[in-house]
């Protein structure tokens, strides 16, 4: 079992799917020859060949609906948006095709594509490379959408992605590149969509998050633990479409107390269908209000570092979070 | 020109990256460094670059050697740069921003949720009764009477965890009986924290916490003054005889009680007797009567570092002077150290305040409601005074007593005061305290 | 028939390797689309069902479309008014009756979308939806996948003028262009998109965008079959070769509203419209069969009372079939239905 990035885990998914599997292929800008801006895609052009890792023209509607018509085919295409804050121009593709495609023809086609896009910030990408655009696409019935923090649950769940039969959006963090790093075995294995883990067991609070701000809760909890005596429990939804429910409310229940954590703007973000669920199951488990610690409403995060810092959430924004729910 | 030496810290070089390998340094320790040359090569996944200075100076120290691996914002090596002010680091190591206010980190309130058990059950305390849905449905499921269950969240509120930890049967301090002024009385009440909001913007005012201790303090004293319609009065009262008298026995009153013998004991004395000829000043205004309370239970006002409490000596006329004495002593003994407990603070129906300890000469004390007056005892100063038609140098001091109008009115307080000062003069050097 | 003993000199439609059997076989192709789309029309107006939309006078270029496929291999991407196409490739008008009574036995969504947006799996035709020209990049990736896996398949995809102007088209187009794809592009130019005019719509000529894809592009009239015959085909012949994809623009003109929603009259006169419907494409076939002694008006008749059978049962049979149970609407979200539950 080796320790590998997180950037690297999905670089091996797709390599090892596409070996497993010569109808898996990946397209986009700058996928083939440069391996892609930040490198997810190295080395697939020089093993696989320009036939399987397509630089696209600069074109996301065509990426996705490319991507999309092959995979209707019986293609499993796995379409990368170079940043998901450019991903905009494919969401026709997105939520009126992909989304739709088996449902309008009553099962007879299906879409299997597998939709990868960076989100999150702390990069100083400013307002335009920085963006979390989840909740654009959640609620959206007809699509998967899977968000993993940790390196182990990137290169599981996009191999469960792309062996799903539906269309996946896989939002990859970009912070989480290489700063996250954990054990991934060098086997074949999936995650399977549509299951949350428990990252760490705990009693006095409950937190429920995805992507890069789960390890700020995970430090904090360390923190919690040892200076406070609060035993912080951390669910990591791993899949936001769909959520596991089953696995939130037994969470929630556990302490009655719940944080949900997102780097995604506050109104309207998964956090609120999160809280919704909640709140219409377990009223009397509930020993305090829902809370929801988010990103602002702000259209996206500024390039100066303290505009960046504010948006963004942190060790500490989210440990004194905890805290106060934990003395509620 | 000053010199100072700067660190030079590993930039970001691309997003997302977090370290970057020396290849090899282009400078040594002693080189010269001009703005802007490289000073060494850097190694990541994604790009290779040379590191431009961004000080003028002299290499003194390199840190971090060819073929090591750096976090972004590690130092790498040290500048000794001529330039007086110092030049910014690369602009990727973040700056420290103006702090957010952590107000919530350093509240002066008890630290641990382990407060007196004594505070737990304080009815007062503001979300005392707020029962969460899954509180109401363990405590039904279990059948818990919640009023019985310790409460540790916030501002007293009953927690899931503290149902599911209670144990029906456990020693539960009683309920208290009508709180007169039931103060949060937690380990020693410490000076609150003053919090400096906005770093960058000093301003003019800053703010302290309010600590449940001032919060009660500040509920009593808004209920004392809207209700209550105060009116006040004074008398001068010649002690110097009883000044005499003390000075006489503290030395022996030392060796025998082992406590000081303060002018105290005296004056509760005098102000018990004082209030058993005139039993109105010992009551309560009840809108349709006034309760008269038999038992003479004197609230002793005691300053400590960030508040004021005022526990009771019960039924003070049944004890002497040297009774009196200790009691007196053992209480704000105990007030100073922390260690009240809701008894000693409750059923008080006079209050007296020692304010000549801090030289006060005049006071205008607020009542403690729902109590129907409260008496201060100012400094005692020498004075020039007429005695006969000629003036001598007295011992001479204060006592001021606010009154509830609705109960007392001038005549009989004067009455009571009065008596008092005949009281206190008639202490001399023969008096007995035994 | 008239009967011929001589050599004949080579018919048009024999120059095109088309035999005289599949000739007619185009003709009355075309006579069932317009059959079906009159009737569809009827039944709207009679309240049976609650939309329709026409292609009446562009059946001919379509069904000329479809006969230049390979039904077992190629890909099919039509629009909303092909039906002409989409019979000529082996739907049936009782497919379309229920599709257009929206029931629950109609192959193309059970009922669930509206009509005119076909798709069937076992026809290889491709489901399609209603917002435009995002067939176009569909029709492009399947001409990728085909290209990939070595087959020799060629994907056909239709949109009318004012799709031509939307991104996708662009953008499928280029993509096609670039990786020198087997798909040939059709644009049912009938110079209204609802209400707006051609003139509104481009400055330009549509088929002439393909140069700057990089691939040839060719305008004909939508009124001559034989010629989207033929340039159909060779546009399949060049894709099948390797030598990437075609944009064909196909002139015709849109006699009736767009649909059933759309009063025309609203933006253009009954006199701009009438020579359109006088100048029928399917009369000019029908006499072009006459002429080569391949048709008449016995003929004409039987196969009129034919078609009038097979439109009233198929039109009785949808009107009877039941719809989708509506619990069953929830069905087909994801691939395991059960997870559509929340």
């Amino acid at each position: 079992m080796a320790v590998i990035e997180y950037i690297e885990a999905i670089r091996l998914a797709m390599k090892e799917e596409m070996e497993r599997d010569s109808s898996v292929f990946v397209l986009g800008e700058d996928v083939g020859k440069k391996g892609g801006v930040f490198g997810t895609t190295k080395g697939l052009y020089q093993q696989f060949g320009e036939d399987r890792a397509i630089d696209t023209p600069l074109a996301e509607s065509a990426i996705a609906g490319v991507a999309i018509g092959a995979a209707m085919v019986g293609m499993r295409p796995v379409a990368e948006m170079q940043y998901s804050d450019f991903m905009f121009p494919a969401t026709n593709q997105i939520i009126s095709e992909a989304a739709k495609i088996r449902y309008r023809s009553n099962n007879d086609w299906d879409c299997p594509v597998v939709i990868r896009a960076p989100i999150g910030g702390g990069i100083f990408g400013g307002l335009y490379h920085s963006q979390c655009p989840e909740s654009v696409f959640f609620g959206t019935p007809g699509l998967k959408i899977v968000a993993p923090a940790t390196a182990y649950d990137a290169k599981g769940l996009l191999k469960a992605a792309i062996r799903d039969p539906d269309p996946v959006l896989f939002f990859e963090n970009k912070k989480c590149y290489r700063l996250i790093t954990d054990e991934v075995p060098d086997e074949d294995y999936i995650v399977p969509i549509g299951k949350a883990n428990v990252m760490r067991e705990g009693s006095d609070i409950t937190v429920i998050g995805y992507s890069m701000p789960l390890h700020f809760a995970m430090q904090a909890a360390e923190e919690l633990a040892r200076d406070e005596g609060v035993e912080a429990h951390i669910l990591d939804l791993r899949t936001i479409q769909p959520l596991d429910r089953e696995a939130i409310l037994e969470a929630a229940a556990k302490t009655g107390k719940v944080l949900i954590i997102h780097e995604d703007n506050k109104t309207g973000g998964v956090g609120a269908e999160v809280a919704a669920i909640i709140a219409e199951e377990l009223l009397y488990d509930l020993d305090a209000p829902i809370r929801r610690l988010c990103g602002p409403d702000i259209p996206a995060m500024a390039i100066n570092p303290p505009g960046e810092k504010h948006f963004l959430l942190n060790k500490e924004k989210v440990k004194a979070a905890m805290l106060e729910l934990a003395r509620y | 020109m000053a010199k100072q030496i700067v660190e030079v810290t590993m930039p970001q070089l691309g997003e997302s990256l977090v370290s970057a390998t020396i290849d090899q340094w282009l400078k040594q320790p002693g080189d010269s460094v001009d703005m802007y040359e490289p000073l060494c090569e850097l190694i990541t996944d994604k790009v290779n670059a040379e590191l431009p200075s961004t000080v003028k100076g002299t290499l003194v120290k390199i840190l971090a050697g060819a073929g090591e691996t750096i976090e972004v914002g590690a130092a790498i090596c040290l500048v000794e740069t001529e330039v007086e002010a110092a030049a910014d680091t690369p602009a990727a190591t973040t700056a420290p921003v103006a702090q957010q206010s952590v107000r919530a980190q350093t509240s002066a309130r008890p630290a641990g949720v382990a407060a007196a058990a004594v505070a737990a059950f304080d009815a007062n305390a503001p979300m005392r009764v707020r029962y969460s849905p899954a509180v109401q449905r363990i405590a039904a499921e279990r059948g818990i009477d919640l009023s019985q269950v310790p409460g540790t969240g916030e501002g007293g509120r009953i927690t899931r965890k503290d149902v599911l930890e209670f144990k029906p049967g456990a020693a539960a301090p009683s309920a208290p009986a009508a709180p007169i002024h039931a103060p949060r009385v937690a380990e020693t009440p410490e000076l609150p924290t003053v919090v400096v909001e906005g770093a960058t913007a000093p301003g003019r005012e800053y703010y302290i916490d309010v600590t449940p201790i001032r919060n009660t303090i500040a509920k009593n004293m808004r209920q004392s003054v809207n209700e209550i319609p105060h009116a006040w009065t004074m008398i001068e009262v010649d002690l110097t005889n009883l000044v005499q008298l003390r000075s006489k026995l503290k030395d022996d009153f030392m060796k025998n009680e082992g406590i000081n013998l303060t002018y105290m004991p005296f004056l509760m004395n005098a102000v018990v007797s004082a209030i058993k000829e005139f039993p109105i000043m010992n009551s309560v205004w009840a809108s349709d009567k006034i309760t008269v309370k038999r038992d003479i239970n004197i609230s002793m006002a005691v300053g400590t570092e960030g508040s004021v409490l005022t526990p009771v000596i019960r039924n003070a006329d049944q004890k002497n002077i040297v009774g009196l004495a200790h009691e007196i002593n053992d209480l704000a003994k105990r007030t100073r150290e922390g260690k009240l407990k809701l008894h000693d603070v409750q059923g008080g129906t006079f209050t007296l305040n020692n304010t000549g300890t801090f030289g006060s000469v005049l006071s205008y004390p607020i009542i403690n409601f729902p109590q129907a007056a409260i008496l201060t005892f100012e400094a005692i100063v020498k004075r020039p005074v007429v005695i006969g038609d000629m003036i001598g140098v007295r011992s001479m001091v204060n006592l001021c007593l606010s009154f509830d109008h609705r109960i007392l009115d001038g005549v009989i307080c004067g009455k009571f005061h009065q008596r008092i000062k005949a009281i206190l003069e008639s202490y001399n050097v023969d008096t007995k305290l035994y | 028939m008239k009967q011929s003993g001589t050599v004949q000199q080579s018919s048009r439609h024999a120059a095109l390797g088309l035999s005289d059997e599949r000739v007619v076989e185009m003709y009355r192709m075309m006579q069932l689309a317009r059959k079906f789309d009159e009737r569809g029309q009827l039944l709207k107006l009679a309240g049976k069902v609650n939309f329709h939309i026409s292609g009446i006078t562009q059946e001919p270029s379509q069904v000329a479309m479809g006969f230049a496929m390979d039904t077992k291999t190629d890909w099919f991407l039509p629009y909303y008014r092909d039906y002409g196409f989409v019979l000529s490739v082996g739907m049936t008008v009782k497919d379309l009756m229920l599709s257009l009574y929206a029931k629950a036995e109609d192959p193309n969504s059970a009922g669930r979308q509206m009509p005119g947006h076909f798709g069937s799996k076992r026809l290889r035709i491709v489901t399609g939806s209603s917002p435009v020209t995002t067939q176009v990049p569909h029709a492009t990736g399947i001409a990728l996948a085909a290209k990939m896996r070595g087959e020799k398949s060629v994907s056909i995809v239709s949109f009318g003028d004012g799709s031509s102007n939307q991104g996708d088209f662009h953008e499928g187009c280029n993509f096609a262009g670039v990786h020198k794809l087997p798909v040939i592009f059709v644009c049912q130019n009938n110079q209204y998109a609802i209400s707006v005019p051609l003139s509104k719509q481009t400055r330009g000529n549509i088929y002439e965008r393909a140069i700057g894809y990089g691939f040839p592009g060719y305008r004909v009239d939508g009124n001559d079959p034989l010629e989207v015959y033929r340039v159909v085909k060779e546009a399949r012949d060049r894709a099948i070769a390797g030598e990437g994809p075609t944009l064909v623009e196909i002139m015709s003109y849109r006699v009736t509203g767009h649909s059933t929603t759309d009063n025309d009259l609203d933006y253009r006169t009954k006199e701009e419209v009438e020579p359109f419907k006088q100048n029928d494409p399917i009369v000019t076939f029908k006499n072009y069969l006459v002429e080569a002694g391949l048709w008449s008006d016995e003929h004409e008749t039987k196969m009129l009372a034919e078609f009038r059978a097979i439109i009233d049962e198929a039109t009785q049979y949808a009107e009877r079939a039941p719809f989708q149970p509506a619990e069953d609407s929830e069905l087909y979200v994801y691939a395991d239905s059960s997870e559509v539950k929340s």
